[in-house]
């Protein structure tokens, strides 16, 4: 072969083109055409690949986002002819707005108890898995059953199991000789249902991904701590928790995000509540209010700019816990 | 996020595997009937809610509530028909598997698409890029529904499946899960001798890197139509009740005056018995990915 191709190593996958009068088969029009072509395939085709993304993000993501902040300055009525520019009106209404910070702590709440248990049984949960189990798979696809279960389903199923009068938690609470409990009118008690739903659902889930980080940790290390005699719980809190960190503050993160948003439980707890979250908002979430707000008393305003609000919180405490997972990372390596 | 910074522990996971089994006596026994125990309680206790809700669906329901039956009744048929006439229960479960489908292969097509782009093609302001696409994972998009709802009525695409479809074609984490893929299973080398033998770049993706990220699409795949499957809050914004989703059609058949127990519990059963073939089916390879994405991020 007359045609010399070497390619640049680290320059990547980029072939040069054929040179001009290295060959002799193809006459100097086409070539020089198909060599345009190459380039322009080179040149071009990466940003073409990445299109969709960056286009599909830039009008169903980052747009609206925009767009929210800039209603969120007018009295925006669904409907409504003009709309009348009110500045930061919105904000300082929202932030005199009792039942916005009534639902912002409820969220924060039902964010507590559902993630601080839930992580430690997780935890739990995958140094059980992590010993050698007969039939591993198995056990794992049964922990992982309540992830996969629609979400509106298991709602409605857990609004019932914590139905007042015939719901079958409170058969069992009666059974252990305590009083029934009224799981939907108690602002506390409605908070640890919703969270109950909340940990059933993502627990096994967590337990796996905390699971693989486990499998991670070099055996060497347990090793060389059984031969100095390090008892199992030892072994546990000195080897296994420390080189953790990562993981679970990934988890954490993630659990965040997601637990900042919360909304199909609460609006479906109690069929007879709807987005209201119970008769004085007890249960009702951030989200949830801004449900309220833009689409049922559709001023459109006054949900963007709690929509905004709680953008601003989810990335600050990401932010933090980004920060927090740099630091902890660093300080688990050395 | 940090255990990006994990990569190496990745091979450490299927480096420790087959030293598993010589190691046993060393730093773990097999474990007693405590943690069997343990994880049998926890499992019924996964169950349970599943047991349950089949329970009162196949049960009369004033019958029900008068005392509570341990086994399941002969009534199952009956309210499941009375769902199919509540409900449009077909085209409901019909519009799922549509817009669940439409997402699940969008996604994975433009996710390795981008990802193969990111993870094996040079260009201009790759770096900054990847950056952003990681940086989006962190904005939840749940927050920018009210522009997205008006301008879904204006083009008058409300009502339509194709507002629920649109918004999901590709995400953020598609694209960062495989270009992790595909930067450690393609090699270069293959990529390189495509290219000389005159692929094309497209040519290239179609033929050398496509059959080679087959797992990690499949992953994606089984999580993105789980995902989507399980969408409500934006299915209910932008759909009515004539032409809903799974998860919409559920909502309608609870909020009535008069609540139903056996009528709605059979919708809920009857709605997740796909999903549980789904999962008895692929359960494996879900579980598989789970442990391998994990450590990946």
């Amino acid at each position: 072969m007359t045609t010399e191709l070497s390619v640049a190593r680290g320059r990547g996958a980029e072939p040069r083109p054929p040179r001009r009068d290295d060959n002799d088969d193809i006459g100097p029009a086409k070539l020089s055409w198909r060599y345009r072509l190459t380039r322009l395939d080179v040149k071009f085709s990466p940003y073409i690949y990445i299109a969709p993304f960056f286009v599909l993000f830039a009008v169903v993501g980052l747009f609206p986002l925009l767009y929210t902040a800039y209603i969120s300055l007018f009295d925006w009525e669904l409907g409504a002819d003009e709309q009348e520019f009110l500045g930061l009106g919105n904000y300082t209404e929202l932030l005199a707005d009792s039942q916005f910070w009534n639902a912002m702590v409820n969220t924060l709440s039902i964010f507590a108890i559902s993630t601080i248990p839930q992580i430690i049984i997780a935890v739990l949960l995958a140094a059980l898995l992590n010993t050698a189990l007969r039939g591993r798979t198995g056990w794992r696809m049964g922990v992982l059953l309540p992830y996969v279960a629609s979400l509106v389903a298991l709602t409605i199923i857990f609004g019932d199991l914590f139905g007042v009068q015939y719901g079958t938690v409170n058969n069992i609470v009666e059974w252990f000789g305590f009083d029934r409990i009224d799981w939907q009118a108690d602002r506390w008690w409605s908070h640890v249902a919703i969270a109950t739903m909340v940990n059933w659902r993502w627990t096994g889930y967590n337990a796996l991904i905390v699971l693989a980080a486990m499998q991670a940790i070099p055996r060497d290390v347990y090793e060389a701590a059984w031969v100095d005699g390090a008892s199992k719980v030892r072994q546990f809190l000195s080897i296994t928790l420390p080189m953790l960190r990562p993981t679970l503050i990934f988890v954490i993160v993630t659990s965040t995000i997601g637990g900042l948003q919360i909304f199909t439980e609460p609006l479906l707890f109690s069929p007879s509540a709807g987005a209201n979250g119970g008769a004085t908002h007890q249960y009702q979430t951030v989200v949830l209010y801004m449900y309220q707000s833009g689409f049922q008393s559709l001023d459109l305003g006054y949900a963007s700019a709690m929509a905004w609000v709680l953008f601003i919180v989810v990335i600050a405490i990401a932010g933090i816990n980004f920060l927090l997972t740099r630091r902890l990372a660093s300080s688990g390596e050395a | 996020m940090a255990t990006i910074t994990d990569r190496p522990s990745a091979t450490g996971t299927r480096g420790a595997k087959p030293k598993r089994s010589k190691a046993v006596s060393l730093s773990e026994r097999r474990p007693g009937f405590v943690v069997y125990g343990i994880l049998i309680a926890f499992i019924l206790g996964s169950a349970f809610p599943f047991y349950w809700s089949f329970l009162v669906a196949s049960h009369d329901d004033a019958k029900f509530t008068a005392d509570a039956p341990l086994l399941p009744g002969g009534n199952f048929f009956h309210n499941a028909g009375r769902v199919l006439d509540t409900i449009p229960f077909w085209k409901a479960l019909g519009n799922s598997v549509l817009v669940s489908g439409t997402v699940t292969v969008s996604v994975v097509v433009l996710s390795t698409l981008a990802g193969f782009a990111f993870a094996k093609l040079r260009f201009k302001g790759r770096g900054p890029l990847m950056v952003f696409v990681v940086a989006t994972l962190a904005v939840p998009t749940q927050l920018g529904i009210i522009p997205l709802y008006m301008a879904m009525a204006e083009y008058g695409w409300s009502g339509t499946l194709g507002a629920v479809i649109i918004p999901n074609l590709v995400t953020a984490f598609g694209v960062f899960w495989m270009r992790q893929y595909i930067a450690d299973a393609v090699p270069d080398e293959l990529i390189e001798a495509a290219r000389m033998d005159g692929c094309s770049m497209i040519r290239t993706f179609w033929h050398v890197c496509l059959p080679a990220v087959r797992p990690a699409a499949a992953m994606l795949g089984i999580f993105t139509f789980m995902t989507s499957w399980n969408d409500f809050l934006w299915p209910l914004i932008v759909l009515n009740a004539d032409n809903p989703t799974m998860q919409v059609a559920l909502e309608k058949l609870q909020s009535g005056y008069y609540v139903d127990n056996s009528l709605v519990l059979a919708g809920t059963t009857l709605a997740t018995v796909p999903i549980l073939i789904v999962f008895l089916v692929l359960g494996r390879q879900i579980v598989a990915g789970i442990m391998q994405g994990a450590v990946k991020g």
